[in-house]
């Protein structure tokens, strides 16, 4: 095992952590993506065309996306609840590893996560539509940003709940919604003005419209714009985990 | 300022204190660890051995006072201060993705060390757990856990070693293999804190002994010591039942024995007579040294010096 530190180390273990039980945490959710694609795309194919494009293939973007989102946050904010619980969280408090080499492991092991099953996604669902790749960078940046952007949430919900129902209240009632009502199965311009203005208040939007950009150059705002916010929201997530382990909230109590 | 001999300590906690709530966890604790010392930390449930373990380790940080491990403070310096300290917990607990020399070696790599099979073997033979080495730790019995969780805090070789109640709910079997290893590496040169709730463990293995009660340290001596302030010896008597019982005896054992602790053997007669005069009828008589359980007892009940 090659190991340079702390760091490493612990990116590796949380790695290592999802990869044993691979069944559960990639091949189920990629299943799951595989089975909205084959519903929502018999429903709406012949019938819905999204800027040009046709429906199975706007969606697989859309639920690529949505896949490495949700993972990431499974991946963090389930190792750091279930080591809580059990008490095997001192392994890791124990040692001298600082508050920073904490946060960089545990939110790289999740975005590793959630390219692992978005890369699966995207292989299972390949066949069934016509992807271009325009922007082979933006798919990237955008997949990178926003496993990052939600493995943060998902240390800060990971910290925050006490118990598996709490994580289960943060996920249900929090992440589900954004990452459901962001534009993956539609266009927001679709929507009536309202939900239109609501739409751009959500962080999700713009991940999954950048990220779909770089498949089919073109989206609902520019790819520039949604750079900017999710690079915005990155930094500011990333500064308020840091903070909170910092502070050792709930886990140096 | 610190003196030379407080740089040396193994570890030096300083006006402590930690409160949960309404409770008062640590109350203002003072305490010196030297180098290559057996030392015990003992008090009944509740007394806060565990929270100055966890306050030690920086798991828990502390309202108030200062700690230093090997001179590293555990706060300002705490990647050195860490990097001293091996921590067995009280709690049994376990990673369960991995095996025991998966488990070791993880353990290893956060602490920087990358190449550790060497020192891991030597673990595992010595814990009796070489036979475990690929065995998933769901699959282990407790007793197994527990010889991993040994290992895990040695993995990086600490200078500190602390134990919190290791022997716990522990076969004799493993007890004994626990004690020889440790032993052993106190021989080496590294100092050694326990806490324990069999109080034999610790007369038979501590130089030095801290007894805490609510959150305060109320005893810190030599074994030796605390054994002696506490009159050296006991007299224990079988009296015939029928006599009426204007008892000095310090506790009455079922069975109609009573103890007299003394410190002189000069003491025995005066005992013997004083019961002789109040028609008592002795049937059979033990003199024993007093243990530390006798004086763990008297010092909870506040009757400590
Ligand atoms: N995390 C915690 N939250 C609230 N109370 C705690 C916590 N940890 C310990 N305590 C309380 O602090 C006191 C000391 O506990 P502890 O250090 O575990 O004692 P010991 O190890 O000597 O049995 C107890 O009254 C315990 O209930
Ligand atoms: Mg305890």
């Amino acid at each position: 095992m090659l190991t340079m530190g702390g760091f490493y180390t612990l990116l590796y273990k949380e790695v290592l952590r999802f990869w044993r039980v691979g069944f559960q945490t990639v091949a189920a959710p990629i299943l799951t993506a595989l089975l909205y694609l084959l519903i929502f795309s018999h429903v709406l194919e012949a019938h819905v065309k999204v800027n040009g494009i046709g429906y199975t293939s706007f969606l697989i973007p859309g639920l690529v996306m949505m896949s490495v989102l949700q993972n990431a946050f499974a991946n963090s904010s389930s190792s750091l609840i279930q080591s809580k619980v059990t008490g095997s969280i001192i392994f890791v408090l124990l040692p001298p590893i600082s508050y920073l080499e904490l946060y960089a492991a545990y939110v790289l092991a999740a975005v590793v996560r959630g390219l692992v099953v978005g890369t699966g996604v995207l292989l299972a669902t390949l066949g069934f539509g016509s992807l271009d790749f325009v922007a082979p960078l933006w798919i990237m940046i955008f997949a990178i940003l926003g496993g990052g952007i939600l493995g943060s949430l998902g240390v800060i919900a990971g910290i925050w709940a006490d118990k598996f129902d709490q994580l289960a209240a943060f996920q249900n009632f929090l992440i589900m919604p954004l990452t459901f009502l962001s534009g993956v199965f539609y266009s927001i311009h679709s929507l009536p003005p309202f939900w239109q203005h609501i739409s751009h208040w959500n962080p999700v939007f713009y991940m999954i419209d950048g990220f779909r950009y770089g498949f089919f150059g073109v989206s609902d705002v520019s790819p520039w714009h949604s750079l900017g916010v999710v690079g915005a929201c990155f930094l500011l997530l990333t500064g308020l985990t840091l903070q909170l382990l910092r502070s050792g909230y709930k886990l140096r109590a | 300022m610190q003196s030379p001999e407080s740089a040396l300590a193994a570890i030096r906690v300083e006006g402590v204190s930690k409160r949960y709530g309404q409770i008062q966890a640590l109350n203002g604790v003072d305490l010196e660890v030297q180098r290559g010392e057996f030392f015990g930390l003992l008090g009944p449930n509740g007394a806060g051995k565990t929270t100055l373990i966890s306050s030690l380790a920086g798991l828990t940080r502390p309202d108030s006072g200062r700690i230093s491990i090997m001179g590293r403070d555990v706060q300002g310096d705490y990647r050195a201060a860490r990097r001293q300290l091996g921590v067995v917990p009280q709690e049994l607990v376990f990673d369960p993705f991995f095996s025991v020399r998966e488990t070791l070696k993880i353990q290893s790599g956060y602490f920087g060390i990358v190449d550790n099979d060497d020192w891991i073997d030597e673990i595992l033979a010595n814990l009796d757990l070489t036979s475990k080495a690929n065995a998933n730790m769901r699959t282990l019995s407790g007793g197994m856990k527990r010889r991993v969780l040994v290992a895990q805090a040695l993995v990086h070789r600490p200078p500190v070693i602390v134990l919190d109640e290791p022997t716990a709910g522990v076969d004799v079997e493993l007890r004994q293999t626990l004690w020889r290893f440790i032993k052993r590496l106190n021989q080496e040169g590294h100092t050694i804190i326990l806490t324990t709730h069999y109080l034999e463990e610790a007369e038979s293995l501590c130089h030095r002994i801290a007894m805490l009660k609510a959150g305060k340290v109320i005893a810190l001596d030599t074994t030796e010591n605390l054994l002696d302030q506490f009159s050296a010896h006991t007299l224990r008597v079988k009296l015939s039942s029928d006599a009426a019982s204007e008892s000095h005896a310090e506790k009455e054992i079922a069975g109609g024995w009573q103890t007299f602790p003394f410190a002189e053997f000069a003491e025995v007669e005066t005992l013997l007579a004083r019961l002789r005069q109040s028609g008592q009828r002795i049937d059979e008589i033990e003199i024993g040294k007093t243990d530390l359980e006798d004086v763990f007892v008297k010092l909870m009940q506040g009757q400590g010096h």
